[in-house]
This record gives C-alpha cells, structure tokens and sequence, in this order.
C-alpha cells in the first residue's frame, strides 16, 4: 500500500474565481486533477470499523473505494461505489458530506476529515470520461415494477431493481427526468450533461423513462396495477412551493424559488434566445436560508444583478444551507440580511396613469430586524421583532425560498393512501410500505422537503422491500 | 411524440388543432387543460382542451396567436409532430345537476366555453350561450354552439354580426326577462370575466370562470400560476382552472398576466423575422 498522507487539512477543491463564475453557468468546483484525488486518497486511514459507512444513506464501502483509488485503480473504485448508488457523480456534488459520512472521520477529530464527496465525484467523472463499457440490462426476472417521478428517490429505486433484474418504468411529469436534480439545482452547481449521462446508464440498463405522464392525472395507481406492475413505488417529491401569507406576494417580480430556478435550470431562460422569458432583476431579495435560497440567490447574480440580498429571519450560524453553498454565495457577492423577515411586497403604483405597465410591480419590501430568543421545538432559537424595526429594502424582484410541501396529485387520486396532516405520505417504517399493499413511497413525498441523498436512500430501501414483497407472494 | 392529425384556420388568429394522444383523450373531461411543447427547446405553454374524441384518441387544441410559442405552434402542420403533450391537468368543471345555465364567452375563450356548454347539454341542461367577438371576421364555433343552445346570444363589439355590443348587456338582458339561472360560466378574457362578475353579483347568481394563467409545470411545482380567491392563494393547475367567479381578485390576475407583455413581443416580432427570411 502506498504511503499515507498525514496532512491535516483536505487537498483543496479547484474552483472557478468568483468575479468571473458569477457571471457565467458553468460548474463552479472543477474537480480534483489525478494526482490530487490520489494525495486526498491517502489521507484516509482504513478504520476497520468504518464510521463514515454508518451515516452513508446509500451504504457505500467508503474505505474500500478510497482503498483501490489510493493504489490507482479507479475503475475497480468505481465498481465499489457502483454496487451502492446509482448517481455518484451527482452525490459527489451535491451531498452535504459534512454532516453525514465525513462527520465520522477519524481524521477530522484533530484537522479536516478526508474529502469523501470530492474523492466520489472524481471517481465517477473518471468512469464517465474513461470507461469504454456501456452498462447492460440485467437477465429479466419476470416482474415488473412501476415508479413515479424520475427524481433522486424513483431512479435509485429503478436502478436497484432492474439490477435485480426487474421490468422497471419510470413515470415523469415534466418532458425530462432528474427531477429536481433537472429543474431545481443549477448548472453550475450539478452540469444536467452528468445528470443525463447518469440517467441514461440507466436507460441502458432497460429502465423505461415514460416523461410526460403525471400519474394520478393520466393514469392512476390503480391502473398501474392492471397494467401488470406487482408494486409501485411513489418518488413523486415535494414539489409545492410555499408563500408566507404577506400583502404583496402576487406582485409582478415575486417567484416561488422553484418557478424562478425551473425557468432557468429546467427552461434555459438563461441563456440568450431561449423561449422561456425571466426576470432579470437588478436589485433582488432571496427569502430564505436553504440551499435552494442560495442557488436562487446565485443565479440571479448570474442573470446580472447588481445587489442579490439573502434576507434570512435567523442568523448566520442557524443558515439551514451547506457551509460550502454559503461561502460560495459570499464570494460571488451575495449579501447577508440576517436576522430580518419581510412584512409587506410593496408595489409601484403610478397614481396619475392607472395603465402605466409598472404598475403592480414589486418595488420594495418591507421587513422587520429581528433578534434571537429561546430555542424553539427545533432546537433552534426563535426569531423574535424587534419593535420598530420597520425598514424598506429597495428591490424590484423577490424570490420566495421558504419550503415546499408534499404534491397532493398522486394522494387525492389514490383511495386508501394515507397522508399526514403536511400532505406527507404515511409509511411504516424503513421500507416505505404505505396504507396500501404493494404501493411503496420515499424521498420529499414521505419527509417533506429534504436532501438528494436520503431521497436516494428511501428509493434503495424501498427497492429492496419490494423484491422481498414480490418474491413472498 | 403527438401527431398533429388536423388543422384548421377557425379565423386570422385562431387556429384549431387535432392531435393525436391517446391517454390524455381516454381521460380528458371539460374544463381540463394539457401543457405542449412546440419544437425541443420551447417554452412550455399551458392549452384548455377544446375537445376529445375517446375512440379516435384525439385531443383539439384552439389558440389564439399571441406570442412566440403561439406562432411556432401555427406555424406546424398535419403530420407534424409536437415533442411534449401532457394531461389532463386541472379538475374538471361541473357540469352536473343543472337545470339552465348561461355559458359566456369571449373570444377565443369560447373554444374553451363550448366543451363546458356542450357538456352541460349532454346532461339534459338547458344552455343560454353568449358569445361575443371584437368582429365579424373573428367569430368562431357559432354552429357548434347553435347545436349544444336553447339559446344563442352572438355579440360583436362593432356591430359587425349579431348584435353591437358587449357580452355583458346580452346576459343583463336574459336575466332582466326572467331567465333564472343555477350558475352562469364565464370564460374569455379576464376584463370581460371581472364584468360579468361585477354584473352577477348584483343579481346573487353563482359564476364559475376559467383561468389560464401564467404556468410552467402545471402540476402545482412552479407557483406561477397563482391568484387571490376569497384572500387566499390558489394555484390554478390543482386547484383550479375553474373559481368561483365572485371570489377571485381579477385585478391582480391581470397585472400578473401582463407580467412578460414585452418578452413576448419582442419573440412574436422575432419569430416573424425567422419566418420571413425562410421565405
């Protein structure tokens, strides 16, 4: 074995300069080169025990990957991460490593942990630049599965089955599959050229991707089921946006985070001569801490705003977002209002010309400073007014990135499928077993709006339950 | 892919299109809309469903040429192909245990009143349509309205057919005659629904009036497509197209409708461009 590289900080990620990225859409992190995924590579310590296995969501041998990739044999790397997950390019880029398998370290106890997600995506770029095999289908079992929603959830799940041999068919609402990882992360956070490529290994694999059907609306689960599919797994996200109940929010230049980032990620309203308009604002507020706030408040960045303010009720250190999504925000220029809440959009209203298109535009926002009081049912501390606070924020567009909920499409079309006061479906337990026999569910349709890797979680469970399911009838 | 079976001018603005989709035609119903695509980098665009035929597995699309994506899709023909066709999306209207009802519509929204209309009929309601065009040389559907009418009230803002004048006085006038209706259907441009409204109201007659916003996914994802009904936020996709007339903040809808005017100007303008150097 090669020998161990015992330095106590992660080999840095090679990035685009802010001033230049957050003009452009390209990826922002480059990637590691050969040579420093190797050097990373040796950072990692082999635990016999394997700690950062445990808070993998997809269960990848992560020291027996590190292993092969430190003695340079990537391509048997890739086959150990292959074996768990079935988009490791895109978990590489978009995981929140830091609490999950990287929080379990040993190397991060005295120095940064080995940079687990950035050894994954190298691997996975490397398979997919150099490997000449193009995945086949697995000898057929006989069963056949349905799936809806070709996001993070559905195509784990369609990956783990028809490796099992199963007949899979993935049914999409919108014209292409990836889900959010399509209309809601950014091209320059996640290129959609990986997301295809990973979409289509699993074509190539003979996973059906019907898109264009909304279940529930062109067909029901239960026609599913007499169309011969033994189970259904239902990945259908959490896909409706929420508002905050302020005068205001139906202003002209007020989105939801997922109409603004589905125009220009899904739509390509970014780029010139797209047919899907956008607003470029020149002074824009993100309502919001997550990660979808930050990639809204970045893009608008890139469609040449001049100020993009981040209005979050909270503070600094209770920003819901990545570390890594905040400090890239930070230097691409995006502003920090914390500990402030909009109370009321303010619109322009020319009183002289009640035809004057302006009108009804959103030309301020009213918020409120606010300050931090006892934790509340979170664990967090409650954001509290501060008494006359009022202020007016100049901005003439506002991006809501305050939460999602649950489709109701798929649950008001489905007797007998239960869900939870938030919309959420219900399941018992681990394996996503719903109210009903042989409908599975995982990802934001159970938990509400959370991570690409859990939803990616749930979909593998959920597979493994339904061969168990199948196979005892 | 979905086969573009027929195509028919129904004036200089409007176009009628038959496509082939099989699904979406075994489950359509009144009142729904699809979302289409016209070529493989367009918009997505959101269309009421004019028609269906189950057995032929046909859905009819009628649009009014206003923008880019509009006349993109007009400038397709029979046996051309469009790359996205998705629905049924939206609830159906109601359209049952009715007595009479007035079904109003203006201008291209009459495409969208006649499925409505015709429904109604089918289930043994008496149906009063008014139907008004700026012009003579803009009207369409009278036959099929004729065919689906007790009643049939044609208005033209100029006087050039029917009677001059707007669709409001018409619907005025039958109530004044003592024409009581269970529920009035309003669906054309939001001026005109925000009128007849105004006018219903006055009498306590319920109306029901169909949306067509602003839209991406239609599934309710994008939140585009939101209105005020009763102080509430709605999403026309799921919980609508059709609202309760007397609820619904029409103001707001309308600045909120005008919110890419330009864009859409300038591509139209573009489009005619395009069309012009290819010839």
């Amino acid at each position: 074995m090669a020998e161990k590289n015992m330095s106590l900080k992660k080999c840095p990620m090679p990035s685009l300069d802010p001033n230049y990225r957050n003009k452009v859409f390209e990826e922002v992190a480059t990637g590691y080169t050969y040579d420093m995924a190797i050097e990373e590579a040796r950072r990692c310590l082999h635990c016999k025990n394997k700690p950062c296995v445990s808070k993998c969501p997809v269960q990848i041998d992560i020291p027996e990957f590190i292993a092969k990739l430190a003695n340079e044999d990537i391509e048997g790397a890739f086959e150990v991460i292959n074996r768990s997950s079935s988009l490791p390019a895109v978990c590489g880029r978009v995981c929140p490593q830091e609490t999950q398998c990287e929080s379990k370290c040993v190397r991060g106890i005295k120095g940064e942990p080995v940079g687990i997600g950035r050894l994954e995506r190298f691997v996975a770029d490397w398979h997919r630049e150099h490997a000449t095999e193009k995945p086949t289908a697995p000898a057929s079992n006989g069963h056949k599965v349905a799936i809806i929603g070709a996001g993070p959830a559905g195509l784990t799940c369609a990956g783990d089955l028809a490796r099992m041999g199963y007949k899979v068919t993935v049914y999409e609402a919108l014209h292409v599959a990836g889900g959010v990882l399509s209309y809601g992360i950014p091209e320059f956070r996640l290129p959609k050229a990986i997301v295809n490529k990973e979409v289509g290994n699993l074509k190539a694999m003979g996973v059906d991707i019907e898109t264009d059907m909304v279940i529930g609306k062109v067909l029901t689960i239960d026609e599913l089921f007499e169309m011969g599919n033994e189970a259904v797994f239902i990945g259908s996200g959490a896909g409706l946006p929420r508002f905050m109940g302020i005068p205001g929010e139906s202003l002209k230049g007020v989105y939801s985070a997922n109409e603004f980032l589905t125009r220009i990620n899904l739509m390509k309203a970014y780029r010139d001569g797209s047919k899907t308009p956008i607003r470029h604002g020149k002074k824009v507020a993100v309502v919001g801490g997550g990660n979808v706030a930050m990639d809204a408040a970045r893009c608008a960045k890139r469609l040449g705003a001049d100020e993009v303010y981040i209005v979050y009720r909270r503070s600094m250190n209770e920003l819901p977002a990545r570390a890594e999504e905040v400090e890239h925000a930070q230097e691409e220029g995006i502003i920090f209002k914390t500990l402030t809440n909009p109370v009321e959009v303010l619109a322009f209203n020319n009183p002289d010309d009640p035809r004057d298109p302006r009108n009804g535009e959103v030309c301020g926002m009213k918020c409120v400073e606010m300050e931090l009081g006892e934790p509340d049912a979170s664990g967090r501390r409650r954001p509290i007014v501060k008494e006359g606070s009022e202020f007016v924020l100049d901005i003439d567009t506002m991006i809501m990135a305050i939460g999602t909920s649950p489709n109701p499409l798929i649950r008001s079309t489905t007797p007998g499928l239960e869900a939870n006061k938030h919309g959420c479906i219900v399941t018992q337990g681990e394996d996503g077993l719903t109210s009903r026999e042989g409908v599975y569910a995982g990802g934001d349709a159970v938990t509400g709006a959370a991570t690409v890797i859990l939803a990616m979680g749930a979909g593998k469970n959920a597979a493994a339950a339904i061969d168990e399911y199948i196979k005892s009838k | 892919m979905f086969k573009i079976v027929k195509k028919q001018p129904l004036n200089p603005t409007v176009t009628k299109m038959v496509i082939e989709a099989p699904l979406v035609a075994r489950k359509a119903k009144a009142g729904q809309f699809i979302i289409l695509r016209a070529s493989e980098d367009g918009e997505r665009i959101p269309l009421t469903i004019a028609g269906y035929d189950r057995e032929a597995g046909t859905v009819d699309i009628i649009f009014q040429i206003v923008g880019g994506t509009t006349m993109e899709l007009n400038a397709l023909n029979e046996g051309d192909f469009l790359p996205d066709f998705v629905g049924p999306l939206g609830r159906p209207s109601e359209v049952e245990g009715f007595k009479k009802v007035a079904v109003v519509g203006g201008g291209v929204g009459c495409a969208i009143a006649l499925p409505v209309a015709q429904a109604l009929h089918a289930n043994g309601c008496e149906v009063h349509s008014v139907v008004g065009f700026r012009c003579k040389d803009l009207v369409i559907l009278e036959d099929e309205f004729n065919a689906c009418s007790a009643k049939v009230c044609m208005m033209t803002d100029d006087g050039t057919y029917g009677t001059k004048g707007l669709v409001t006085n018409a619907l005025d006038e039958l109530i004044k005659a003592g024409n009581e209706y269970d529920e009035v259907i309003a669906i054309g441009p939001v001026i005109m629904m925000k009128f007849v409204c105004q006018l219903t109201k006055k009498y306590n007659i319920k109306t029901v009036i169909s949306m067509n916003p602003i839209m991406i996914d239609g599934t309710g994802m994008c939140g585009g497509c939101r209105l005020t009904v009763g102080g509430e936020t709605k999403f026309a996709c799921v919980d609508g197209p059709d609202f309760d007339g007397h609820l619904v903040d029409f103001d707001e809808a309308m600045k909120r409708g005008a919110m890419y005017r330009d864009f859409e100007q300038h591509k139209r303008d573009e489009f005619c461009n395009l069309l012009n150097k290819e010839a």
